[in-house]
């Protein structure tokens, strides 16, 4: 059934709004937090896609989906071939359909946002996603012609999961290498059960292997075999390095190694990869004091704060140096974290962090900022105001100020060119300094998101498709030479 | 999956594994570690390899029973596996050609000193080993490193074997016979190590210790081992385990190795409580059959 509305008409339609647990509730859970839009919201937003001639929103979208083309299938009520729509592009729509910042990207630039409320693109695509998940429907795609070459993926996070799906839909045949035991990346360790399932990553992750995608987790590439080690001895023929940014940034202010202060990193690994919240029936322990102050204000310090607030602690504090406008969180994270209960210190810096007792965190010292001229950044630098010191009541601090990449790579690959930043320099094909070996995704972009990562991730797949292609040309060439 | 292939008790306590890790006996260098899970419910725990066979694909750990996770170890038999085993992990211990060297083992860490004495016997050096044990029954590796030791020596705290006292007396012993000791290599309990730096310390000899925090990913990703050496923030698991004895902050490193102590002891307790109910049932099982 084809939309027959008028373009005014569809106009008309309100942006449907998605289907949420209770914030009283799910503040205690860790179910799932949106439920997204069922089949009758569906078929009510999708009549508000007009349906552009040059549709912006491909052209918002990092991997360049066809919107209005799944849209339009959504419309005829081929959720089957809407979701496969998507997938020619992007491989983990489920994924992308929960955590996608779109009011920046897709729905930003969605001309029904000037007048109303974008198409909510990001909901639809969820929705065809999870559709076809629950009917079990994805068979894969018919890989036609399998070539011999080799190439090695490291991590397995949205680069990789997305560089490897490319390849492998190619036809090259795609290993990829996990440190940790079980792939994911940040899909698995950084992002909570509340905002991202660990079966639907499981079921995406299951969609890659379909394709053929080999996954070896314990592999830590640097230590267990370097980079130079899988094209010397283990043939392959190209690698790619998505290994992100794992590694967490501290302040440096005094009381920074007390116990009872911790990473976010650590914090959401022992909760999210370890399965921490079901301590002691698994066996990794959390700590959750009573009063918790998480620093920072992106995605990464809100989904810390919000884990601490169903872990069980009275308070949830989340300590921002910024005012709320300049934290680059998503909206919906901040409005979320808001509506649980998290209370917001803005414009406060922590100083100093105080012992007690058996040494353990007591308080934290802090002082108000003021936002002065805006920075290289584009926002407003914030500033001491002097004498503004005051002690927060507080026994738990979790630091969520921003992820570097790991430096294991970078110490055992000879030759591979580092920023001043710790992520590896790659050109606009994300191709690194060392022939065959591309890079993308945090590990060159050191903190961005997963949309870019999976960018990157396909950008990287056609680099090292056509890599490989001149590498052969140039073979068979010097064979054809040196026969005649 | 990681196959269990050999298992024996060396003292009480203490087990000694042999495991099927082909690819991480082939990188394995003295001062590495593993990280180990046992099963899909279990903890990630750092574990030193003592030894590795790269023809057989096979590593040597040495766990000592101090929670729920090296108890549940001790408990597998050879032919189990492990579910995971990542490695080796850790920068490698430097092996210099010094001339002479003290090498000193504390409890279990007798085993992860072992690697490194061999190594640096055969780089050349003058080896003396001290071990230092509780009591008699609790010495391990001692015929191997005697065998590879210029001098050897026991310490134990109830003197039921070797010398009475610390390890500390012991070095201190042997450095009033040989003032050309270049480097001290300890490796023990946190409380040891301090000793043993704190001892060489004013005397000026280069001391290595190897650190065992908390550990998670054992890959620099949670800063969950973050120790302070000559004031700096250093994570163990990429920027060591080994550091200069002189440099470290021992006293913070024991506060924080208890941030999980109350929790710890609860699933230690929670798993001897399911050990006792499976030895019953498998008892009144027995009796059933019989």
């Amino acid at each position: 059934m084809p939309n027959t509305l008028k373009p005014s008409e569809r106009m008309k339609i309100p942006r449907q709004t998605p289907i949420e647990q209770e914030a009283e509730v799910r503040r205690h859970n860790f179910e799932e937090v949106s439920f997204g839009l069922d089949e009758s919201l569906v078929s009510q937003e999708m009549l508000r896609c007009i349906e552009c001639k040059e549709p912006y929103c491909v052209k918002g979208c990092p991997v360049g989906i066809d919107i209005p083309g799944f849209i339009k299938l959504i419309v005829e009520k081929d959720y089957l071939g809407a979701a496969k729509k998507i997938k020619e592009k992007n491989y983990l729509p489920a994924i992308t359909g929960r955590v996608c910042p779109q009011e920046t990207q897709c729905e930003a630039v969605c001309p029904i946002g000037k007048k109303h409320q974008p198409v909510a693109i990001g909901k639809l695509e969820r929705f065809v996603a999870d559709y076809e998940r629950l009917h079990n429907s994805f068979d894969g795609f018919v890989v036609k012609d399998k070539r011999k070459e080799k190439v090695a993926i490291v991590g397995t996070g949205p680069a990789g999961l997305t560089c490897a799906a490319e390849l492998a839909k190619l036809g090259y045949n795609v290993t990829m290498f996990e440190a940790l035991h079980a792939a994911g990346g940040v899909l698995r360790y950084g992002i909570p059960e509340f905002r991202l399932p660990k079966s639907i990553l499981d079921s995406e992750i299951e969609n890659v292997k379909k394709l053929g995608v080999e996954i070896i987790t314990n592999f830590v590439i640097g230590r267990t075999a370097t980079v130079d080690e899988l094209m010397d001895d283990l043939g392959f023929d190209a690698v790619f390095l998505g290994t992100g940014a794992g590694t967490p940034t501290f302040l440096g202010i005094p009381g920074e190694n007390l116990p009872g202060v911790f990473s976010a990193s650590e914090f959401l690994t022992r909760v999210n990869f370890m399965s921490g919240y079901r301590f002691p029936e698994y066996d990794t322990p959390v700590k959750i004091g009573r009063r918790v102050a998480v620093i920072g204000g992106g995605n990464t310090a809100m989904d810390a704060v919000r884990t601490a607030n169903r872990l069980g602690t009275e308070k949830a504090y989340l300590v921002y140096r910024r005012s709320r406008e300049e934290m680059p969180a998503r909206e919906e994270e901040v409005k979320h974290a808001e509506e649980e209960g998290v209370e917001f210190h803005i414009l406060t810096n922590p100083v100093r962090i105080i012992a007690g007792e058996n040494k353990w965190v007591k308080g934290m010292e802090c002082m108000k900022m003021q936002l002065g001229e805006p920075d290289e950044s584009g926002r407003r630098r914030p500033a001491v105001i002097p004498g503004s010191n005051f002690i927060m009541d507080v026994d738990t601090v979790i630091l969520a100020i921003g992820q570097k990449p790991n430096p294991i790579l970078q110490a055992t690959t000879p030759g591979l060119n580092m920023s001043k930043r710790g992520t590896v320099v790659v050109d606009e094909n994300c191709k690194t300094s060392r022939e065959g070996v591309f890079a993308g995704g945090d590990l060159s972009r050191g903190g961005a998101t997963v949309i870019l990562a999976m960018e990157d991730g396909q950008r990287s797949a056609a680099a090292i498709h056509n890599y490989l292609e001149v590498k052969i040309q140039k073979a068979e060439v010097k064979a054809s030479s040196s026969l005649a | 999956m990681f196959q269990i292939i050999s298992k024996e008790t060396p003292a009480k306590a203490i087990t000694k594994f042999v495991i099927q890790a082909p690819y991480v006996a082939r990188k394995h260098k003295a001062g590495n570690f593993v990280i180990i899970r046992v099963n899909d419910h279990g903890e990630r725990i750092p574990l030193t390899i003592v030894d590795s066979d790269p023809a057989a694909g096979t590593i040597t750990i040495m766990v000592q029973t101090i929670g729920k996770t090296t108890k549940l170890l001790s408990t597998l038999n050879e032919g189990d596996y492990l579910l995971d085993v990542a490695g080796p992990l850790g920068n490698a211990t430097p092996i210099h050609s010094f001339g002479t060297v003290v090498c000193i083992g504390g409890g279990v860490g007798t085993a992860e000193v072992y690697p490194i004495a061999r190594a640096l016997k055969g780089a050349g050096n003058k080896l003396v080993t001290i071990v230092g044990a509780r009591s008699r029954d609790l010495v391990i590796l001692e015929d191997e490193l005697c065998g590879i030791s210029d001098e050897f020596f026991v310490t134990t705290d109830d003197g039921s074997y070797g010398m009475k006292g610390l390890v500390t007396g012991a070095l201190d012993d042997y450095l009033k016979k040989d003032t050309d000791v270049k480097a001290v290599y300890a490796i023990g309990p946190i409380i040891m190590m301090k000793a043993v730096s704190d001892f060489t310390r004013p005397k000026g000899i280069k001391t290595f210790v190897s650190l065992n925090p908390i550990m998670m990913d054992g890959t620099g990703m949670c800063g969950a081992c973050r120790v302070t050496i000559g004031g700096e923030t250093k994570f163990a698991c990429v920027d060591g385990p080994e550091f200069d004895g002189h440099l470290v902050d021992f006293d913070e490193l024991i506060t924080r190795n208890r941030t999980y102590m109350d929790l710890e002891k609860q699933s230690l307790e929670r798993f001897d409580k399911e050990l006792v109910a499976h030895h019953c049932a498998s008892h009144s099982k027995e009796a059933a059959n019989a």
